[in-house]
């Protein structure tokens, strides 16, 4: 796998609402085959930024590249050979309300492979369906029937519907239990592995930041202030970084994996 | 079912060999998931060594060649074992789809569901109409619970938001009444009579009914869809649990704008609609409109006017209760605000057209007719 080439490549991104600048000057890239954990206090800016990646905002001023596309100002036509590659998990799943668990599956599928039979879509919405972790008698329901939690991995389901090479990740564990969320955890590595996925992770959870990231960029005053890899981060001598790694909460996640380490 | 993938050979020891090479992935899966379902039988030899990529589906067609037909995987790397084996992991009996019931118990059921939810509606808006009373019999002992800028923003949003649009269609109505009538009216030569027409019709039904119609098009749809997201964005619950009524403080102030602005509404659109015939007889028939006026006054009755002005509250408690009503049942999902919308806008017109046909009989009863 390798590590040098970039998926992702923002250069200076300006973005505005008004009066009020979200981003400026902001600089990041995203390497082939790694975890990339995007941190930053609340209002920074991650999911804008990843909106603006993805294309559903149109940022002010800046360049991004995806897979060595230019992605600003391309019509939905020229992008869509892009957007095939990559699987989105919205904040709150964005679950289509009027189909089944499965059938949301199958959507992307039926779009860009129109004519794939019915028992095949089937059988890849049902595994997708358990490699997602949902009980079996999940796929037949409305996502309106299913908890927080399964709506979520049932948004999971579907970002991977297409084995996309790039993922893009809202805050996945949030609102998961504890168990959910280190199966969840297990399973974007697993599949990082097998797949060789490249991985676009906003997340609050430290223990995700500590379990699966291999680097971590870090938001605040409207850029990207550092990236690396948790120690080079905790080297850093930023307020914000260390309040955030360094606070209750941020020692407890790096002292469970301390210990998971030894164990191991 | 003689056809051979190309990529099917039979080896020495006279096991068939599946070479896949290339990419193994979704792409290629349509042409290749009709191939593979053809193979029969077992002894089967699955060589991945040539493959470049494997996806998820392809790694599930693998597996499935392992299930189906005990084939021995060789070849495989390391990732590619491991994405097969999480494919298999995932292989368990899931429901893909909910069961169908036949057709014609299908249909018998989507009537007694229909019929239940009718009977259901009715007996839930009755009920809806005692926690409205019993609301208006809270703010009655605790006035400093009546929510005063809740119900002028209503006013303002109801009824005086409202005013240019029923204008324009009264106006309108009145002219076609106007011009139609007298089209009729010519044959006998009885013209004049439009001026009967126009001051009667639209005093006593029309002025109120295509209002409350209006009302309901601008007022019961937005109450229901207001209420719905609220509902669905948990507003209501967490209203309750911080000790406010919802029905005090959401239903009350609507329904109060809604029972105070139609008659007002009413009677200006029955009077504009007049304004419309008016302008019609002036141009059309040559009736100056000073004549006019008098002889609206010879011949519209003031009960007719009673007659709006107890009509149009009722109607305005209708849509609003419709419209608050159903936007409190909103469930589940964005798709069902849209629904209960549209049933409080259907429900709200045909309740008051219904109610409209009583009060016709009923006003004619007690002779004012």
């Amino acid at each position: 796998m390798s590590k040098g080439k970039s998926v992702i490549e923002v250069r200076s991104l300006v973005n505005r609402f008004g009066d009020q600048v979200v981003h400026e000057n902001l600089d990041l890239s995203v390497r082939e085959g790694e975890i990339l954990g995007v941190v930053g206090g609340s209002g920074t800016g991650k999911s804008v930024l990843m909106r603006s990646i993805i294309g559903l905002q149109t940022p002010a001023e800046g360049e991004i590249t995806v897979f060595d596309e230019p992605m600003i100002g391309r019509d939905e036509e020229e992008a869509k050979h892009v957007r095939r590659r990559w699987g989105v998990l919205f904040q709150g799943g964005a679950l289509f309300s009027t189909l089944t668990v499965a059938e949301n599956i199958q959507v992307p599928i039926r779009e860009y492979f129109p004519g794939i039979e019915r028992d095949l879509l089937d059988e890849i919405a049902a595994y997708k369906t358990t490699m997602s972790g949902l009980p079996p008698d999940a796929a037949a329901k409305f996502p309106a029937e299913l908890s927080g939690g399964m709506r979520k991995r049932a948004g999971i389901a579907r970002a991977l519907a297409l084995d996309p090479e790039l993922l893009f990740l809202d805050e996945p564990t949030a609102g998961l239990d504890p168990i959910g969320a280190a199966k969840f955890d297990q399973l974007i590595c697993e599949l990082r592995d097998a797949l060789g996925l490249t991985v676009f992770l906003i997340t609050h959870d430290l223990d995700t930041l500590h379990a699966i990231c291999d680097r971590v960029a870090v938001l605040a005053d409207r850029k990207v202030v550092a990236i690396g890899t948790i120690p080079e981060l905790l080297a850093l001598d930023h307020d914000w970084i260390q309040e955030y790694f360094n606070g209750p909460r941020g020692r407890a996640a790096a002292g469970i994996q301390e210990i998971e380490k030894a164990a191991s | 079912m003689n056809a051979t993938p190309d990529f099917l050979e039979t080896g020495p020891d006279g096991r068939r060999v599946i070479r896949f090479s290339g990419n193994l992935t979704l792409l290629r899966v349509r042409r290749l998931s009709e191939q593979l379902d053809a193979i029969d039988g077992d002894g089967l030899t699955v060589d991945l060594t040539e493959v470049e990529r494997m996806d998820t589906v392809g790694a599930w067609l693998v597996h499935k060649l392992q299930r189906d037909h005990g084939a021995r995987v060789v070849g495989a790397d390391e990732d590619q074992q491991t994405l097969i084996d999480h494919v298999a992991r995932a292989d368990q009996p899931v429901k893909v789809r909910a069961e169908r019931e036949p057709r014609f118990r299908q249909m018998a059921a989507e009537v007694g569901a229909a019929t239940q939810q009718a009977g259901q509606t009715m007996f839930g808006l009755l009920g809806f109409f005692g926690a409205l009373i019993i609301a208006l019999g809270n703010i009655a002992r605790h006035p400093r619970r009546f929510r005063f800028n809740a119900v002028v923003t209503r006013f303002d949003v109801v009824g005086v938001r409202a005013l240019g649009i029923i204008g324009l269609m009264s106006f309108l109505v009145g002219i076609v009444i106007a011009q139609q009538g007298a089209v009729q009216l010519r044959q006998f030569g009885a013209e004049v009579f439009t001026v009967n027409l126009i001051g009667r019709s639209a005093m006593k039904e029309l002025g109120v009914l295509m209002t409350a119609i209006m009302v309901a098009g601008r007022s019961g749809s937005a109450f229901a869809a207001q209420l719905g997201s609220m509902k669905l964005n948990e507003e209501v619950d967490a209203m309750r649990t911080i000790g406010v009524s919802p029905m005090e403080a959401l239903v009350f102030p609507r329904v109060i704008a809604t029972v105070l602005m139609m008659p007002l509404l009413g009677f200006y659109a029955a009077l504009i609609a007049i304004m419309g015939g008016g302008l019609f007889c002036w141009i059309s028939l040559e009736m100056p409109p000073i004549t006019f006026i008098q002889r609206i006054r010879e011949i519209v009755p003031l009960t007719d006017v009673y007659q709006t002005l107890i009509k149009a509250p009722v109607f305005g408690l209708i849509i609003a209760m419709a419209g608050c009503y159903q936007g409190l049942q909103v469930e589940g999902n964005a798709e069902e605000v849209g629904l209960r919308t549209t049933t409080a806008v259907v429900q709200g017109i045909f309740l008051v057209i219904v109610l409209d046909a009583f009060f016709a009989v009923f006003f004619t009863e007690i002779g004012w007719a």
